[in-house]
């Protein structure tokens, strides 16, 4: 988050991100990385609220912090916010901003996908004995077991295919084996991954 | 069918349970929470059998917003209607909220670092393998399942390929697939019906 830009936003700017965020929260289906690049496209290129290195740092950090992915979209809106305050030295003016970037995000990316599945899921589940409800979530299954595998496999390509990955793939290779057949602790994993990045082997 | 017992099965005891156990998820969960929900919620506090983690995961994936999130809500809601729906959600993201806008605000400069760009490759690395290594875990659970096993694994293999390689959106896969595996459930739930009950 290096280069940071000032920005004077007005109330109807504050609103327009706020509905341009829950239009994508109703057209992220897959999660709300799936609408990554959207943000990139309007909040990046479209708006100049945010530099290009300010986005793609807000999504490592929220990759590499514990917790929901989703909260990618909080620092998306903490960075916006701390631009339009002044920038990092834009002291308790900018942290309140920040703030209000986060809120106005997080309840756009939030609030209308959390409506319909609350809606949506409840019906389901009274209705659960209906033979195409059934039959919906057991012709599902498959789909999301291979969907599981799939995101693993695109992760762990993610930094590129080139042969010079081959340690990423092996770590990957190997946590899957570990999670599959082991009950090994999650977190032992990730600090072993994090420290063998961290000396320059993956 | 896996249908829900109440009281039977082991459940959170109360709102407060809810929202801790929804923080330890959360705060285990590095790069996504997927693979502790599965471990946590399936294995160790047995709250859902393997077919009704898959069957909320379905209708968390097939709906808009972020997965995990849906996810939360929905099993919240199941135990406590809509205060325990809300209750999960808050768990699952006030920590980790305060945690990552912590880090963004004392680590603004150090993320540019070759030590830490390492650690953050290194740890997708085994986020990869954790998700990938779930489903793995969860193919067990396609045994009962009602379209038998070749189906499935056909069915599965050609939404890996689509996803993965072809990288086909999401939203075509489920509509393609999706349907057709649905309709063929709906035949089988059919057959075995009848079955059951022969008129």
């Amino acid at each position: 988050m290096s280069e940071s830009l000032t920005l004077n936003l007005t109330l109807a700017d504050w609103l327009a991100l706020l509905s341009h965020f829950m239009q994508l929260s109703l057209l992220a289906i897959g999660g709300a990385i799936t609408t990554a690049p959207d943000m990139h496209r309007y909040l990046v290129i479209e708006q100049h609220w945010l530099s290009d290195s300010q986005f793609t740092s807000s999504v490592a950090l929220a990759q590499a912090a514990p917790g929901p992915n989703v909260l990618f979209v909080a620092l998306l809106g903490w960075n916006v916010g701390l631009n339009a305050g002044g920038g990092q030295g834009g002291g308790a003016l900018a942290w309140l901003y920040a703030l209000l970037g986060v809120v106005v995000t997080m309840v756009g990316i939030m609030l209308p996908s959390t409506t319909l599945t609350f809606v949506a899921a409840r019906w389901g589940h009274r209705n659960r004995e209906r033979r195409w409800v059934r039959a919906f979530k057991q012709g599902m299954a498959p789909i999301v077991i291979a969907l599981l595998l799939a995101t693993g496999w695109i992760l762990a390509v993610g930094h590129g295919t080139s042969v010079s990955n081959w340690p990423a793939w092996l770590l990957a290779a190997v946590c899957a084996l570990l999670v599959w057949r082991t009950r090994l602790h999650l977190l032992w994993l990730l600090t072993a991954g994090g420290l063998l990045g961290w000396i320059g082997w993956i | 069918m896996p249908a829900h017992q109440e009281g039977s099965s082991p459940r959170p005891s109360s709102l407060a349970d809810l929202f801790w156990s929804f923080t330890q998820l959360a705060l285990q969960g590095f790069g996504g929470v997927l693979a502790i929900v599965q471990r946590e919620l399936v294995e160790k506090k047995r709250w859902l059998t393997p077919e009704e983690f898959m069957e909320d995961w379905a209708v968390a994936q097939i709906l808009p917003g972020p997965n995990v999130v849906n996810l939360s809500l929905m099993i919240g809601d199941r135990y406590f209607g809509w205060r325990g729906g809300l209750v999960a959600l808050a768990g699952m993201l006030t920590f980790p909220l305060l945690i990552v806008l912590a880090l963004a605000a004392l680590f603004a400069g150090v993320s540019d670092s070759p030590g830490v760009q390492g650690a953050l490759r290194g740890m997708g690395a085994v986020t990869a393998g954790l998700i990938g290594g779930t489903g793995l875990r969860l193919i067990n659970s396609l045994e009962k399942n009602v379209m038998g096993a070749l189906v499935c694994w056909a069915l599965a293999a050609i939404t890996f390929a689509a996803i993965a390689w072809l990288r086909v959106p999401l939203v075509w896969v489920l509509l393609g697939v999706g349907t057709l595996a649905c309709g063929w459930a709906y035949r089988q739930l059919g057959k075995v019906q009848a079955r059951v009950m022969p008129e």
